[in-house]
């Protein structure tokens, strides 16, 4: 069993649900409550990785941000290295690609919450801020887990992204999907077994322990 | 709500027709092989990644001369190998390490006896035109402090990266470039990632530095031959070929000295060549 690679999935998923639901809850509050005309361009931005296959993110991180372009001089300048075949070009590739299984869930959840409880935290004299984070966010928390969940979840089970930019460093960039795949190009198929037994267990036993505690929890489209 | 429902079913009617006419396009080929020259049809090609370019080449001549049809896919020897393993529909299989063709004959699952040994691969070590590293001055210049990532084909399961890790290790230089690898797929990403810029140099296959893809945009150094076992590269005839006449057709094309020529002009050398 390769555990590295597990720890590196791990890691991986828990750092991209922690910047969204950090990230994400601004931008979905914003896409909830903005009365913008052309907000639904933005909708429309956040919604693209669930269009778009995972070839093309990862032909514009290896080309697009390559070191022979001007973003990925500049990138170059400043970190020293071009974003593939690092942990923070993984990182960075993740967020994108589970963007909008962050910000729809938790925008859904916002959506729930009743206009005429917020309008009254504000005539009763609470900032916006603390509007959000006592009336707006317990009121829609079912949306907040769902969002977190789904964004650790579908890191875990990225694959296209990580196999174009990786580099299959151990430690680095080999996660649990690309391991699975080595083996069975190896014809390893013994070991490949195990590693995929063992992720399919583990992410049976996370969502049952997310539905088992929040029935609606995983619904991405569903108002929870 | 209601006005929605209008132009959703617009939408679907729309998307309806777009899949049956999909699915119309889809049908063509494989009533194609029929129309064509009942001779052969069409013959269904699993490559190495090392033959994408030289193989478009061949099967260009072979259906010329035969009216034969040539459908090549071309990626990882290893993948090809578990695929056929477990039933995929095709014909013939180009493999990059010859274990991989015996091992298919050992389960049955390839015609016994039709594993032929059709090139040896050999490795450069490969840089952009761009690049200030100077790659005539062989495997030193990878001690370079400069070079952050040098791209090689997975040796886990890659012939092409079993081979540079071999060179590296008989050259004394493993040590200092291990930390430094970035593994490709197969041999064509690994390129992939030296021709992006991603990676400063990599040990790459001839045959795929020497393709018009390539050729013009970096130089190139042989890895000596005395430095890594000769990658044998094998093709077998898949047992549950639908089409084993269009197959032998191709693989008597392959042992011809016209097929020879083209491999041997695109970077491999011929298993003749080497053996006494």
């Amino acid at each position: 069993m390769n555990w590295q690679a597990i720890a590196l999935s791990l890691k991986l998923a828990v750092s991209v649900a922690g910047i969204l639901l950090i990230s994400g809850l601004p931008i979905a509050y914003w896409v909830t409550f903005s009365r913008w005309r052309w907000k639904f361009l933005i909708e429309a931005v956040v919604a693209l990785p669930l269009v778009l296959p995972p070839t093309v993110l990862g032909y514009y991180i290896l080309v697009g941000l390559g070191p022979r372009t001007f973003p990925g001089k500049l990138w170059q300048s400043w970190f020293g290295h071009t974003l593939p075949f690092t942990f923070g070009g993984l990182l960075i590739a993740s967020v994108l690609y589970s963007l909008p299984f962050a910000v729809q869930p938790f925008s859904a959840g916002f959506e729930t919450v009743d206009r005429r409880l917020i309008e009254a935290s504000w005539t009763l004299g609470a900032s916006r801020l603390g509007t959000f984070f006592r009336v707006i966010l317990p009121l829609s928390a079912a949306g907040a887990i769902t969002g977190t969940v789904l964004s650790f979840a579908h890191t875990i089970g990225e694959f296209g992204v990580v196999l174009m930019v990786g580099g299959n460093i151990p430690g680095v960039t080999r996660t649990v999907s690309i391991d699975i795949y080595d083996q069975v190009q190896a014809a390893n198929y013994d070991a490949a077994n195990r590693t995929a037994l063992l992720l399919l267990l583990f992410s049976f036993l996370v969502l049952s322990a997310i539905y088992g505690t929040n029935r609606r929890a995983l619904s991405l489209w569903r108002k929870p | 709500m209601k006005r929605i429902h209008t132009p959703l079913s617009v939408t679907f009617a729309a998307l309806a027709g777009a899949a049956a006419l999909l699915a119309a396009h889809a049908t063509d080929p494989a009533s194609a092989p029929q129309s064509a020259k009942k001779s052969c049809g069409t013959v269904t090609v699993a490559a190495a990644s090392d033959l994408a370019y030289v193989m478009s080449e061949i099967a260009a001549t072979f259906e010329k001369a035969t009216g034969c049809k040539i459908r090549v896919s071309t990626g990882s020897s290893g993948n090809f190998l578990s695929q056929i393993e477990n039933g995929a529909p095709f014909d013939v299989f180009f493999s990059a390490d010859i274990d991989y063709p015996k091992k298919l004959e050992t389960e049955g699952l390839a015609a016994p006896g039709s594993t032929y040994l059709y090139a040896i691969g050999k490795i450069v070590l490969w840089v952009r035109n761009d690049s200030r590293l100077d790659v005539s001055k062989g495997f030193a210049v990878l001690r370079d402090p400069s070079i952050q990532k040098v791209a090689i084909a997975n040796p886990r399961h890659a012939p092409y990266g079993r081979a540079a890790v071999e060179a590296l290790r008989n050259a004394g230089v493993y040590d200092a470039v291990k930390e430094r690898f970035v593994l490709g797929e197969n041999i064509s990403q690994a390129a992939q990632f030296v021709e992006s810029g991603n990676a400063d140099t990599g040990i790459l296959a001839l045959s795929l530095v020497l393709s018009p893809g390539l050729k013009e945009k970096g130089r190139f150094w042989r890895v000596p031959e005395n430095l890594y076992a000769p990658i044998q590269q094998g093709v077998v005839l898949v047992r549950a070929s639908q089409n084993i006449q269009g197959a032998r057709a191709f693989l008597d094309y392959i042992k011809s000295p016209a097929a020879a020529a083209l491999l041997e002009r695109n970077g491999f050398m011929l298993p003749a060549k080497v053996k006494p």
